[in-house]
């Protein structure tokens, strides 16, 4: 880069605006020939031949003030190549570059621009969108304040091995800067604020580092662990004309088949699944695509063995004869071979922990017991941040992904079948499906107390919508941890997307945008999408319900209205508890109350249609059903529903 | 910011049921007992009706434990519970919160619920 003074200009992102002082000085500075011709007046390019097209100049020396082929168009091939069929952003100088090029070169398709009202929404949209769609949904952000903003989102979809595309805006070269916000607003290492929490990053020096780095970004995203991607574009990378003598492109797209587990490790699990008594299977992260519920269900079958389903994603069919999970710690216990996929907190899975003024812990599994792991999440760790939970103590560990590994595990398990083993498998089959519908029948009557309880118990909730819902195209596009998990006891989930899991990394905040994302996915499929909504979550970022209104994004939210942030009033109780000082002041910092939101009143200043808010669990049903009108024709829709507090 | 959702657990009250006996009850007014219940700390886990939520604490009513073995517990918890000291929740605010349970109905049969069948 040459020497950058007021009278000697960088050959950066506005040397185009006066050619011929700049051409002088450039030979000069004794600017290579390459870049003298770049600086030279290209001829006019006819329309649409893009790759090459550099800016326009006038032979009589007339300031140049507009260029048909920014940069930034050719960062939209690059996207279009790639799939993305949406990019939310919520709107950024800093990008405003790239912002333009979507929206007029890229006719605004492919990807299509989603307005958001901060940056967390944007990018916990594309991480629901991912869970519900299969593929990444772009993210733009302003690269400081926009990315610190987004930080938390980051961190969750990261911790839910969850790919994220996200763009970063910044401006480099600073000699090019406008005074003022734009230098406060630039970054040296924009990226560095994040990277603790992505698995890949980089800032492209040209436009074909730019497309070679696209590509990659996708590949390195979508190669399980699954994880967010940062790419820095720069200011003057989007809005310079393209050089003329660029001969960009955009590099083909390979994507990386995901790990399998070593053929001897799994000949290994096989064998002792077969020879267990009590084998468990254990599931979390572990249907990484739609094609992962078959696969659990084909080896819990084969091997007649309980699964327990950890909810990170929709592992299990939840009628199912041999879904447990109701009864997790009873099954470890007492468990000879436990398996677990994809398990983000194997050690959390197999001890009990005890959070009293002397913190203990303990195994619960019975000893010889054999723990076989597999999960991608050992192929890729990070040391500052601590979501890899504490060490587990395993017997046999596969390096690989899961859902990938499964095809191999259960022809094993099936070649090891024997008539012998096939006798005990049934009887233990026969024996789990008697359990399970005691399970069901247990759910049912713990359903029933405070079923006509005001604030509205969780699972009166979740039963009223479940009726409403339950003969559409549904999906569930929201956690369920704060309402006691009752969709997962009453309601019959057998289709992969009809749930999504959590957060990843408990950021509040990640809910109703989530749900927004995974509904805009859902919306080309006709699906209904409908969330059970905390209030505290919503109130993190509630611009969102103007997003879903405004892009029209189908949505059913019924509030899980607590009034409070309630996981923390039971925390500061537990140390009022142990400190020895009285029950009455855990509501202080905790609660969202006095006064009370009117969740109805802020849906619809947003343009959503909204209901109540319902107190008397009679008018829930009426509050619904209208609410559902307004979904099937198109809409947003929020019921207010004042709750338990779980 | 970033809030941290910690599963509290289960307290295994009923694990004690049988274990203390059926000493009598000291005499508690149920009302004060809704009100301190439904306002501070034991709501929080068990629900405002006592109900009980799978990953916080388990239901209380109807047919609560003897009060022997409710009031051990309360003050000298095993499991994730935090203990309700005399200090912090007087005998007699127990006992009150004890009547509050006691009187608590049964809840209607499942089957008898549509939604629940």
């Amino acid at each position: 880069m040459s020497k950058s003074t007021r009278t000697t200009p960088s050959p950066g992102r506005r040397r185009f605006l006066k050619s011929a002082a700049v051409t002088g000085a450039a030979l000069v500075s004794g600017a290579t020939a390459d870049a003298a011709a770049q600086s030279a007046p290209p001829a006019r390019p006819a329309p649409g031949t893009a790759a090459t097209l550099g800016r326009e100049a006038d032979p009589a020396g007339v300031e140049v003030l507009t260029t048909d082929r920014p940069g930034g168009d050719f960062m939209v091939d690059v996207f279009k190549t790639l799939d993305l069929e949406y990019v939310a952003a919520n709107p950024g100088s800093s990008f405003r570059g790239l912002h333009e090029s979507i929206v007029n070169y890229g006719g605004n398709r492919a990807p299509e621009f989603i307005t958001c009202c901060h940056e967390e929404s944007s990018v916990a949209m594309a991480h629901g969108y991912f869970k519900a769609e299969g593929k990444p949904m772009a993210v733009l952000v302003h690269g400081t304040v926009g990315l610190q903003h987004a930080a938390m989102a980051i961190y969750n979809a990261y911790c839910d091995r969850v790919p994220l595309y996200i763009v970063a805006g910044n401006s480099v070269d600073a000699t090019q800067r406008r005074p003022g916000v734009e230098w406060t607003h630039s970054v040296q290492d924009a990226a560095a604020m994040v990277r603790d929490f992505i698995k890949w990053d980089d800032l492209p020096a040209s436009l074909q580092h730019f497309a070679e780095s696209a590509v990659r970004a996708y590949k390195i995203a979508m190669t399980p662990p699954m994880m967010p991607v940062l790419l820095v574009a720069d200011g003057a990378l989007q809005e310079d004309p393209v050089s003329s003598h660029a001969a960009l492109r955009v590099p083909r797209l390979t994507r990386a088949t995901p790990p399998q587990g070593d053929s001897a490790a799994v000949a290994e699990a096989a064998r002792w699944l077969v020879a267990a008594e009590s084998p468990v299977i254990v599931a979390d992260r572990a249907a990484r695509t739609h094609a992962g519920m078959a696969r659990i269900v084909e080896l819990a079958e084969a091997l007649q063995a309980p699964v327990i389903d950890q909810g990170g994603r929709l592992n299990f069919p939840t009628r199912h004869a041999l879904n447990h999970s109701d009864r997790a710690r009873e099954l470890v216990s007492g468990a000879d071979v436990i398996l677990g996929l994809e398990l983000t907190d194997f050690w959390g899975t197999v001890d009990a922990y005890r959070d009293q003024l002397e913190r203990t812990s303990r195994p619960i599994t019975k000893p010889g017991a054999k723990l076989v792991s597999i999960t991608a999440g050992d192929l890729f760790v990070k040391g500052n941040y601590q979501d890899i939970q504490r060490y587990p103590e395993v017997d046999l560990a596969m390096a690989a992904d899961a859902e990938a590994t499964l095809p191999a595990l259960i022809d094993a398990v099936k070649r090891l079948t024997t008539g012998d083993r096939t006798r005990v498998f049934e009887e233990r089959g026969r024996k789990l499906a008697t359990d399970r519908q005691r399970l069901l029948e247990r759910a049912r009557t713990e359903a029933s107390y405070a079923w006509d309880a005001s604030p509205i118990s969780t699972a009166r909730l979740s039963a009223e919508l479940w009726a409403q819902i339950k003969d559409a195209d549904w999906s569930l596009v929201s956690p369920v941890d704060f309402v006691s998990r009752w969709p997962m006891r009453l309601w019959e989930f057998n289709k992969p997307y009809q749930f999504l899991g959590s957060s990843g990394g408990a950021g509040v905040g990640y809910g109703a945008p989530a749900a927004a994302g995974a509904a805009l996915a859902n919306r080309k499929r006709g699906r209904l999408s409908v969330a059970i909504q905390a209030d505290g979550d919503l109130m993190y970022a509630p611009g969102v319900l103007w997003t879903a209104a405004h892009h029209k994004i189908p949505l059913l939210s019924v509030m899980h209205n607590n009034r409070a942030y309630h996981q923390e009033v039971m925390h500061v109780q537990r140390m009022a508890n142990r400190h020895n000082r009285g029950i009455t002041q855990a509501s202080i910092g905790t609660t969202i109350d006095n006064p009370n939101i009117d969740f109805a009143g802020l849906a619809r200043s947003m343009g959503v249609h909204a209901e109540g808010p319902i107190t008397d669990p009679k008018d829930l049903a009426p509050a619904i059903r209208k609410a559902l009108e307004a979904v099937k024709a198109g809409e947003p829709a929020l019921v207010d529903v004042v709750s338990q507090p779980r | 910011m970033t809030k941290t959702t910690v599963t509290l657990g289960v307290a295994i009250l009923a694990i004690a049921a049988t274990a203390f006996g059926q000493a009598a009850a000291p005499a508690g007014n149920a009302q004060s007992g809704r009100k301190v219940f439904a306002s501070n700390g034991c709501y929080e886990c068990h629900g405002y009706e006592a109900q009980g939520a799978t990953p916080t604490g388990p239901r209380l009513a109807p047919r609560p434990l003897a009060f022997a073995a409710f009031s051990k517990y309360v003050r000298q918890p095993t499991g994730q519970m935090p203990p309700y000291t005399a200090k912090s929740l007087p005998d007699a605010t127990l006992a009150d919160i004890y009547a509050f349970l006691q009187s608590l109905p049964a809840p209607k049969a499942a089957d008898s619920i549509p939604l629940l069948k």
